[in-house]
């Protein structure tokens, strides 16, 4: 693979990131990846699940009276778009448009920070009410649940910051058209697991 | 290369090793890693043993006897016998499909490293204060009151070393997927293939859980939270379910390779082809599905209930099934053959008998019933040992001799061979039988000691000098490999004469592109296949020659581990030093920096030029 | 041929071996002379399983030697190419389904016994008058000793349980500190007692105790629960019904029994100083009782210390085992909870130890 080689929109594979070999192993590894996450965050749903509101006697915290939805709501709002901007971006990497693909990854991070504030704020309000990681079994199950998920975020954050500066300059190639796609699979993995936070804790937490 | 290595001195031969991404040459170090702390786990081993030798025994104390067991159950099997059977899995699988090297050289290098030092990390509790005292098992409630820093050790070092697993599976899985040779079809891999690639997969499924677990366990030890403090609301039963959603899969991990090793052995020196070879893989494929079902059969005694006892105790039947059709294909198999009895060829016969016992008893504890007597007992114990010590450690000893050769380029001594299993095997049956007995007799496992006047002394006594014997062979397989390394007597690509499979078509050792050029696939055992229809060398290449592309070596995976390792210091130390915060963060911002260099720097490797290979034919002269 | 023989007098070896282990154990404790209806279910079900696991080795076996024997390179010479066999789906179906007619062939059992022993539907059962129909034995494990509270009588007891003969005797387990496991080898298999939740199961006791050698069953703890996990041994003695009803009107009698500081006994006097903070000498269960309840005992009951047949659970049961244990307990159980009394004058531990082995309920 040659990084100089030099590509116009018509010579730009269909699938830039299946176009080498290396991508092509990336691509499967990664999906193997992601099938181990699901693995680990199934077993921190089902510790969570298992914990939820069980603490010493009188436990003075339940999903009930901790959660508001309308913050998780804007939280989730934010990590659903940033989603789909980051779709935005992939469309513009299969089109060999290296500044617009910059942009919507821009605005993913940018959403994705937005998201991530809103979860420390929302860390932070539940501490200072005495809600602390070591509350209850249900405080640590919580916490390390969607902490975990949040620091997959954090992650991905500083994985497409370092992207895209380090790439501002030489632009599209082959070689990290792949780095790209895989960072956009992680983003979108993210999305899904909080869907599913959103759902087996927020809202089964106030409703159920 | 290695001779090329040599002359530029230590430190360069050194700093080779240290960033290499060459799948043969991590196979050696995860070989020698392994071997390492198989010796250690092994010493450890023979302290129990000596410590059981007779009743009411003063020469261990109580508290070092648990640190020796959980010790010696942990070392054996994340740290030695996953480590060895790594090394043959990195070593010989890209040979067997015609691959280069692996899917990721430098995740490779990583997976080895985070091993090596999480390793290293677990083994300095003997140094600092104490080794963990729970069991391998770890179960919460004994593992979070137990105090110092052991478990700490066990919770953090097992955390590396299961993420360099991790890694190293999803590494086997693409290779599998993505690289094999022009006509090497799924039903065409050797069978060490496909069961690298289901132990791959369920290694991919099986440690997520245990990262987790292992989380939970060091968070409520030194972060404060309660997964487990059931006074704070946590439930104990959590960690023994996760860790048997990992630990039950596991096992299948360790034996599924031995099984693959078997299923090489045997058709080779018996000169026939595997019988059923399509019946093998299902059934591997069927044991790694089931392997996922059975968890809770090492939880009878839990109090589940009947429903769920019963639920996995017919679960864990069904798996003897499977298992039964593998056995009676490497019957068949050797049945009709012309079986010649290397040293290889020997651990394959005994292994049939050793693994067949160890199975039926594990038939009998899936009978959830007579579970409830055989749990927790040293029936218990003789069982593990008959599978792991039967089936993976004679697999793992079978392969060091069988793959010596394409390893390390030089044989090793087939006399000594059979006198380390002569002791080995009758050493293992003399130490293990005798254990089911002293189950039924009602001896529990883990007990440092026992009062006299129970009937269990001459049993324990026996087992004792077993122990001895098995510990006389491997010290002559020490012996062995030290003669045979400086002897360095180098030998031809198929110095068996009857492989099968394509890693006897190039040179033992391989060059560093293991193959001039990728080799066409013909059907299963393919080398067999040249060779029957006059193709002396058994390689028949698919592409013509031309440059080949190679990644570079590399550091940083060596530092990315060093800075995790010194990172679990800092945090089992953050609560009662100064610096046990600093370091932690330190640690974990080298790893972190590591790590960005490495991805903001282009790293696109290197051509071999079409003339070196030339050359390098020329100069190994085709066939020896 | 060296080789063959070999492996000949290898099996002849093991042959022998067998035949030697297949002694049955100590009657104390061993699964192979079952005492009781749960370890006579679970014997059988261990023969009918080891007859059928013998079976397939023999099969195995069988196949696998006549292998060995024919088909050797040494015979057919070194060019001989065997014929190279794909597979045969006659033999495939073979030994697939007849497996998994022997795993049927367990499994039914195997499940019909795993929900008889698992029914405790009875322990609630109640007669006309309201009383329990069954006796019902709560046994908290603590490190390293074991505690038997009989709710229904008021009575409570440590290391030694004591039950009647030939009827269901039912147990609620549970453990006060980390996880053990409650294992009567002879009279069935073990349960677990955990930290958060209460096991229910019972087990039948067919075999007087006092026909053993050692009068009494060995009870195990079968869960690695800390250092003396191997010493944290309880026994069991077995009375007819008549008898153990007796023993319970023993027990009763003790209600209010305890050690007094001024006794002329010195041995009482040492006792109500030193040992009554952790150690009742009255059998009967009383909530008020040091201010908690059984669960929270600090230490195993002592009022029938002197019908016992072992000091803390291991030691021979004479005046100089328990003077060691009561002076150096870590040597003799380490990481036991008890404090070493090695202030003790000598006369002090004579009249002490005078004092406990007194304690008895029994003519």
């Amino acid at each position: 693979m040659d990084l100089n080689q030099k590509f116009t929109p018509e010579t730009w594979p269909e699938k830039p990131e299946l176009a080498t070999f290396e991508g092509k192993n990336k691509f499967v590894g990664f999906w193997l990846f992601l099938g181990g996450e699901v693995i680990l965050f199934a077993t921190l749903f089902a510790t969570y699940l298992a914990l939820k509101n069980k603490g010493p006697e009188g436990l003075e915290f339940t999903t009930q009276g901790l959660f508001e939805l309308p913050l998780v709501f804007v939280m989730t709002m934010l990590l659903l778009t940033s989603s789909l901007t980051s779709v935005y971006a992939m469309y513009h990497l299969r089109n060999f448009n290296f500044r617009k693909m910059q942009l919507w990854l821009g605005f993913t991070a940018f959403l994705g920070l937005g998201f991530l504030m809103l979860e420390v704020y929302e860390f932070v309000h539940y501490v200072g009410l005495g809600f602390t990681y070591g509350n209850s079994a249900f405080s640590s199950a919580f916490y390390t649940l969607v902490g975990t998920h949040g620091f997959h975020v954090a992650i991905g954050l500083v994985w497409i910051t370092l992207l895209i500066f380090r790439n501002a300059k030489r632009g599209l190639n082959l070689y990290n058209a792949s780095k790209y796609y895989t960072f956009s699979l992680y983003w979108h993995f993210i999305d899904v697991v909080w869907v599913f936070i959103f759902t087996a804790v927020y809202l089964m937490g106030v409703v159920g | 290369m290695s001779s090329v290595a040599q002359k530029k001195g230590f430190g360069a031969w050194l700093w080779d090793w240290m960033t290499t991404v060459d799948h043969k040459k991590i196979g050696i170090l995860y070989f020698l890693g392994g071997a390492f702390f198989f010796v250690l786990g092994g010493i450890e081993a023979m302290m129990i043993r000596i410590q059981l030798l007779n009743p009411e025994s003063t020469l261990i104390s109580a508290g070092l006897f648990n640190q020796l067991i959980t010790m010696h159950g942990t070392t054996m099997i994340f740290l030695a016998a996953m480590p060895i059977l790594f090394g043959f899995m990195n070593a010989i699988m890209p040979l067997q499909i015609g691959a280069r090297d692996v899917a990721f050289p430098f995740i490779n290098s990583l997976g080895f490293w985070m091993f090596m030092f999480g390793g290293i990390f677990l083994n300095i509790s003997w140094l600092a204060g104490g080794a963990p005292d729970a069991g391998w098992t770890s179960y919460t409630s004994l593992a979070i009151t137990s105090p110092g820093h052991g478990v700490d050790f066990y919770s953090i070092g097992l955390q590396l070393a299961g993420a360099g697993t991790l890694m190293s599976g999803i590494n086997f899985l693409v290779t599998i997927i993505n690289m094999r040779a022009p006509g090497m079809t799924y039903m065409r891999m050797p069978l060490f293939t496909w069961t690298t690639f289901i132990a791959s997969a369920m290694i991919l499924f099986a440690f997520p859980p245990l990262t987790v677990g292992l989380f939970f366990l060091t968070f409520d030890r030194l972060f404060g939270a309660n997964f487990f403090d059931h006074t704070m609301g946590g439930n104990t039963i959590i960690w023994e379910h996760i860790f048997w959603i990992f630990g039950h899969p596991e096992v299948y991990i360790l034996i599924l390779p031995a099984f693959g090793i078997f299923s090489e052995i045997f058709p080779t020196f018996a000169k026939k082809r595997l019988f059923g070879y399509t019946s093998m893989v299902f059934a591997t494929v069927l044991i790694g599905f089931l392997g996922f079902m059975v968890w809770a059969h090492h939880m009878f005694t839990v109090g589940l209930g009947s429903t769920a006892n019963a639920i996995f105790a017919v679960a864990t039947m069904a798996i003897a099934v499977p298992t039964g059709v593998k056995i009676f294909n490497w019957l068949l198999t050797i049945w009709g053959g012309s079986i010649k009895v290397t040293t290889p060829m020997l651990y394959a016969i005994a292994f049939i008998p050793s693994f067949v016992m160890g199975g039926v008893t594990g038939v009998m504890q899936g009978a959830a019933p007579l579970d409830y007597q055989l749990h927790d007992s040293y029936f218990i114990v003789a069982h593990f040992h008959y599978v792991i010590v039967g089936g993976v450690v004679l697999g793992i000893l079978a392969a060091t001799h069988y793959w010596w050769p394409k390893m390390f380029g030089t044989m090793l001594n087939e006399k000594l061979g059979k006198v380390t299993f002569w002791f080995f095997f009758i050493g293992f049956h003399m130490t293990f039988l005798i254990q089911h007995w002293l189950g039924f007799w009602g001896m529990p496992r883990r007990v440092f000691t026992y009062m006299d006047g129970q009937g269990w002394n001459l049993a324990n006594y026996i087992s004792t000098v077993g122990a001895f014997l098995m510990a006389i062979g491997v010290i002559v397989l020490v012996i062995n490999a030290i003669m045979t390394t400086v002897k360095n007597e180098p030998v031809a690509n198929d110095p068996w004469g009857d492989g099968r499979t394509l890693e006897w078509a190039t040179q033992s050792p391989p060059l560093y592109y293991n193959f001039p050029q990728t080799p066409l696939v013909r059907g299963l055992d393919t080398v067999w296949i040249e060779k029957q229809e006059g193709n002396k060398s058994g390689f028949t290449p698919a592409v013509p020659l031309q440059d080949i592309h190679m990644p570079h070596g590399s550091i940083i995976p060596f530092l990315m581990s060093f800075g995790l390792f010194i990172a679990g210091f800092g945090a089992m130390y953050r609560l009662e030093t100064a610096w046990g915060l600093p370091l932690l963060i330190f640690g974990l911002l080298w790893t972190f920096v590591a790590m960005s260099v490495r991805s903001v720097k282009d790293d696109l490797g290197y051509y071999v030029p079409k003339e070196e290979i030339l050359e390098d034919m020329k100069r190994e002269g085709g066939q020896k | 041929m060296m080789k063959g023989l070999k492996k000949w007098r290898l099996f002849a070896l093991l042959t022998a071996l067998t035949i030697f282990l297949a002694g049955c154990g100590q009657q104390e404790l061993s699964t192979l002379l079952p005492a009781g209806e749960v370890a006579k279910d679970q014997f059988n079900l261990l023969l009918l399983s080891s007859g059928i696991m013998l079976l397939v080795i023999l099969v195995v076996v069988l196949i696998y030697v006549i292998a060995l024997l024919r088909f050797r390179r040494s015979k057919l010479g070194e060019d001989h190419i065997p014929e190279q066999v794909e597979g045969s789906h006659t033999l495939e179906l073979v030994w697939t389904v007849i497996p998994i007619l022997l795993v049927l062939l367990l499994a039914v059992p195997t499940v019909y016994y795993t929900y008889k022993l698992g029914d405790v539907s009875a322990m609630v059962a109640v007669n006309e008058d309201g009383d329990a129909e069954n006796l019902v034995v709560d046994v908290t494990a603590k490190l390293y000793w074991w505690e038997f509270e009989y709710p229904e009588l008021g009575v409570v007891t440590a290391q030694e349980l004591v039950v009647p003969m030939d009827e269901r005797v039912y147990f609620n387990l549970i453990a006060a500190d980390v996880k053990h496991s409650f294992w009567i080898p002879a009279v069935g298999g073990k349960l677990d007692n955990n930290v958060e939740n209460v096991n229910k199961f019972y087990l039948t006791f067919e075999k007087d105790s006092r026909d053993l050698d050692e009068g009494v069953f060995f009870g195990k703890c079968a869960e690695l629960c800390g250092p003396s996990h191997a010493l944290m041994d309880f026994k069991v003695k077995t009375l007819t019904r008549p008898e153990f009803d007796e023993w319970v009107l023993a027990m009763q009698a003790t209600e209010g029994a305890t050690a007094d500081k001024d006794s002329a006994d010195m041995g009482e006097a040492v006792f109500a100083n030193s040992c009554i903070s952790c150690h009742a000498v009255s059998g009967v269960d009383d909530p008020a009782y040091m201010g908690v309840d059984h669960a929270g005992a600090v230490g195993p009951n002592l009022t029938t210390f002197g019908d016992r047949n072992r000091v803390a659970g291991f030691m021979d049961h004479d005046e100089e085992s328990l003077k060691n244990w009561i002076t150096d307990t870590q040597k003799y159980k380490p990481g036991n909870t008890m404090p070493s009394f090695d202030h003790l004058s000598d006369e002090e531990l004579d009249a002490l130890t005078g004092y406990l082995m007194g304690l008895t309920i029994e003519e």
